[in-house]
């Protein structure tokens, strides 16, 4: 028997496929899933949502058996099982066609349709046969392709539809598309869309993942939120307004930093970098950008929005293939990271594990780096001038560490986070780049790393500031730039800037966002 | 298969004509059935080995220990025939077995204990000439009246050519490998190891069965290459094909194999080991060159065919990208 979600009924409904009740699932204590429920209707596209580490690829891998849930259950046509691994699930009934289409590039078209099942005769597969079958599968896609022809000759968007194809011919009741019109163009996506709705028709539950929320709107029901691990809620797609999909997404949980109020603009000053007609295709539209000294720009938008795509291409990682950047009146060029850095730029990364600190090494090693790369490798710094140099960080960023030679992965995230910032800091910067600087830290640590981005704005830094938090955002901001699928929608400036202007400007609603 | 992805084979075989030519215009007589029929009978060991490496290649592996197993099924053969009296063909099956058995625990090993197979067969390559070694360090010449027989065997081609035993024997294993890899499950199975293991192993290819199928196949094959080697010398030593892995990878890699796995056929296989027998056979009909400098001539071509497969990966990957770029 089902649980009663918002805007259902709790009696059972005939026509479910999936049903999985009270999933719960901890990586190293950390509770990546905390008793979610997500069931899959007969004839239905189910769209999925949240944020980077909702728990929305832990859910769709415990549902076909990647991760073994710690606790809860899942029912397939009214039966309890236990889904051992992918193919289990396959042989279930669950297929899963995956962002980065995992079928073989360099076998034919119809090899990767027929792969482990190819119809044989006297013992030997008989690709004429195979190829016959290929073609008719292919052609209630409305595909008509080579399927004699190597897999990766054919665009990503044919290959999507070939998986597809092979996950419904293979498993035929529920699919799950996990994120699977990242790659396509707009025609691409309306062609998948097709098909989508053509095997929902069918009888079949899809799962559709993504974060394009026109695309939800466009062929979803019913849509799932989930944020931090937790089922926000399922509603009818056309019982929900777009912002409120907004709100169940990004959530409320830092009221209390709201308290702070708005920053006031700082005078104008004439120490500013701006960025004019700056873009890259297939990452960010053209945008322009002005960060003058002491300002704080927040930067808001939903998971692929284009924010660190944004940050990518001012700290020169990605090279834009149009607009200019002066920096107080004078153009400069930033052909590399290097570049970025010896104008005095700074970028504390998303995913501080991968790109940001160097675990093995020292809280002293880690926070000489940056400043060591300035000055070059052959004017080395003696272990004094360093030990110095971090001395005094750990005590004006309160980093708390037994020792300066600790290795940094003994840290809490918190103190992680504000080693790399000491890094940057360091070098003296005038415009710091933070990407998400209070991801998967405690709520002390995230009080503390808002405090510090204020004193820094004090100081006369310009700081950029990504982060999925929206309150956060208000509290330290002022402007607000408003990120929407890939563009820069628009920029919310001192009392405009409030969570509900921003989270309109996101959902895209009139009058919010100019 | 798109013609990008043959293109390497193409070139062996335009290579291989262009050199046949130039070798018949020096050297009319080689231009007969007998230097064919010698060029099969004298690279049959490589060739058969040749086959099962072009499958672990494939699949993306590498078998370091191929010519130690020729070597150890060698002195096997010779040892058995002659100190224990035992029957040739009796020899033939044990060593073909234990090669078999050999080839299917390093595949194993490989699988199960996820170690790289360079590293697996490189082990596997110590312990077999270590056996061999084991067994005796001297050269056993092998005189029996069955061995007699077997030379005798032999189909005459017009012209007065010889297609010896061992020479047909080559031809049938290759094929046979073009049949496994081209109509069987398991033939697309290899391929689909050497394209992507984590994708073949979520659309269940049978991983485990499989990575343990081709190396006991190679090692099957090596052993096979190993009697093949006995018949063509009549002797076992344990010092012997020193070295043949490399030869069988760089007829691999000459065919048109890619080395990252995924793309090759056993049909370039063929003629990249006929190649490196064409170069011999010049350098024996010439007469003042040094033998090394099929060595020579083989570091090159292998240069020529590293490069040309590096140069249509990044030619394809660029038409690749041009594709997505183009909305």
């Amino acid at each position: 028997m089902r649980r009663i979600t918002l805007g259902e009924d709790a009696v059972s409904e005939p026509d479910l496929l999936l049903d999985a009740t009270e999933i719960r699932k901890s990586f190293l204590g950390l509770k990546a899933l905390d008793g979610v429920d997500f069931s899959v209707r007969k004839g239905e596209i189910h769209a999925l949502l949240g944020e980077n580490g909702a728990g929305k690829s832990t859910l769709i891998k415990v549902l076909t058996g990647v991760h073994k849930p710690d606790s809860g259950a899942i029912e397939l046509d009214g039966q309890a099982v236990a889904v051992r691994d992918p193919m289990h699930a396959q042989q279930l009934g669950i297929g899963t066609v995956y962002q980065e289409v995992n079928l073989l590039p360099n076998l034919t078209v119809a090899e990767n349709l027929y792969i482990g099942r190819q119809p044989r005769r006297f013992g030997l597969v008989d690709t004429r046969t195979m190829q016959k079958q290929a073609r008719a599968l292919l052609a209630r896609y409305d595909i008509e392709i080579d399927v004699g022809a190597q897999l990766s000759s054919f665009s990503i968007a044919v290959q999507q539809l070939v998986a597809i194809a092979r996950a419904v011919d293979m498993s035929g009741s529920v699919l799950i598309l996990d994120e699977p019109t990242a790659s396509l163009d707009s025609h691409e996506v309306e062609l998948l869309f097709g098909v989508m709705r053509k095997l929902r028709d069918r009888g079949l539950g899809i799962v559709f993942i993504t974060h394009f929320l026109d695309q939800v709107y466009a062929v979803s029901d019913r849509i799932t939120v989930l944020r931090n691990g937790k089922l926000v809620g399922t509603r009818q797609t056309s019982d929900l307004m777009k912002v409120d999909l907004v709100s169940m997404m990004l959530g409320r949980t830092l009221a209390a930093a709201t308290e702070h109020g708005r920053r006031a603009a700082p005078p104008p000053s004439e120490r500013k970098i701006s960025f004019s007609d700056f873009g890259r295709a297939r990452s960010v539209a053209p945008f322009d950008l002005t960060i003058s000294a002491g300002e704080v720009v927040g930067v808001a938008g939903l998971l692929g929005s284009g924010r660190t795509e944004t940050a990518r291409l001012l700290f020169g990682i990605d090279l834009p293939d149009r607009g200019t950047i002066t920096v107080d009146g004078k153009p400069v060029r930033i052909a590399s990271p290097r570049d970025a850095i010896r104008l005095g730029f700074g970028l504390c990364p998303e995913d501080r594990k991968a790109d940001g600190i160097v675990g093995d090494l020292s809280v002293r090693e880690n926070i000489a780096l940056a400043l060591q790369a300035r000055r070059g490798w052959l004017r080395r710094m003696s272990t004094r001038e360093q030990t110095e140099l971090a001395d005094r960080f750990v005590k004006a960023l309160d980093i708390r560490t037994t020792d300066i030679e600790k290795p940094v992965k003994l840290l809490s995230g918190g103190n992680q986070q504000k080693v790399i910032l000491a890094r940057w800091l360091a070098t003296q910067p005038r415009f710091l780049i933070l990407d998400e600087p209070t991801r998967g830290i405690d709520v002390g640590a995230h009080a503390e790393i808002i405090e510090l981005i204020n004193k820094l704005c004090d100081e006369g830094l310009g700081l950029l500031v990504i982060s999925s938090e929206i309150e956060e955002i208000v509290a330290y901001s002022t402007r607000v730039r408003v990120l929407r699928d890939r563009v820069h929608a628009g920029e919310l400036a001192g009392a405009e800037i409030s969570t509900d202007n921003i989270m309109r400007a996101i959902a895209a609603e009139h009058g919010a966002a100019r | 298969m798109t013609s990008s992805r043959l293109l390497p084979f193409y070139a062996t075989l335009v290579i291989f004509l262009l050199a046949y030519a130039v070798c018949v215009i020096q050297f009319p007589n080689m231009l007969s059935t007998r230097v064919l029929g010698n060029l099969l009978t004298d690279n049959a060991f490589l060739g058969i080995a040749a086959v099962g490496m072009t499958f672990v290649i494939i699949s993306g592996g590498i078998d370091l220990s191929v010519g130690s197993v020729i070597g150890f099924t060698s002195v096997l053969i010779a040892v058995l025939v002659t100190w224990y009296g035992i029957h040739p063909l009796a020899a033939f099956c044990i060593a073909l077995t234990i090669a078999t058995a050999f080839g299917a625990a390093m595949g194993a090993v490989i699988h199960y204990l996820d170690v790289p197979a360079f590293i697996v067969t490189l082990a596997g390559m110590f312990l077999a000439r270590g056996m061999a070694f084991v067994i005796t360090t001297d050269s056993i010449p092998i005189a029996h009246e069955f061995y007699t027989t077997l030379h005798g065997l032999y189909f005459r081609m017009p012209g007065g050519g010889r297609l010896t035993l061992i020479g047909g024997l080559m031809v049938i294993v290759f094929l046979a490998g073009i049949v496994v890899a081209h109509y069987t499950r398991f033939g697309s199975y290899i391929y689909a190891l050497g394209g992507n293991k984590t994708s073949a192993e979520l659309m269940g290819v049978p991983v485990a069965r499989t990575t343990i199928g081709i190396y006991a196949l190679s090692g099957f094959l090596s052993g096979l290459a190993g009697v093949v080697f006995s018949l063509y010398t009549s002797a076992g030593y344990s010092l012997s094909a020193v070295g043949v892995e490399l030869d069988t990878i760089a007829a691999v890699v000459i065919g048109g194999t890619l080395l990252t796995g995924g793309v090759g056929l056993v049909a370039g296989t063929f003629v990249g080991v006929i190649i490196q027998g064409l170069i011999q056979t010049y350098i024996v009909f010439d007469g003042t060159l040094s033998s090394w400098w099929t060595k020579i001539v083989v570091g090159l071509l292998l240069f020529a065919f590293i490069a040309l497969q590096r140069l249509l990966v990044v030619l394809s990957a660029r038409k690749g990208s041009s594709q997505v770029a183009t909305p």
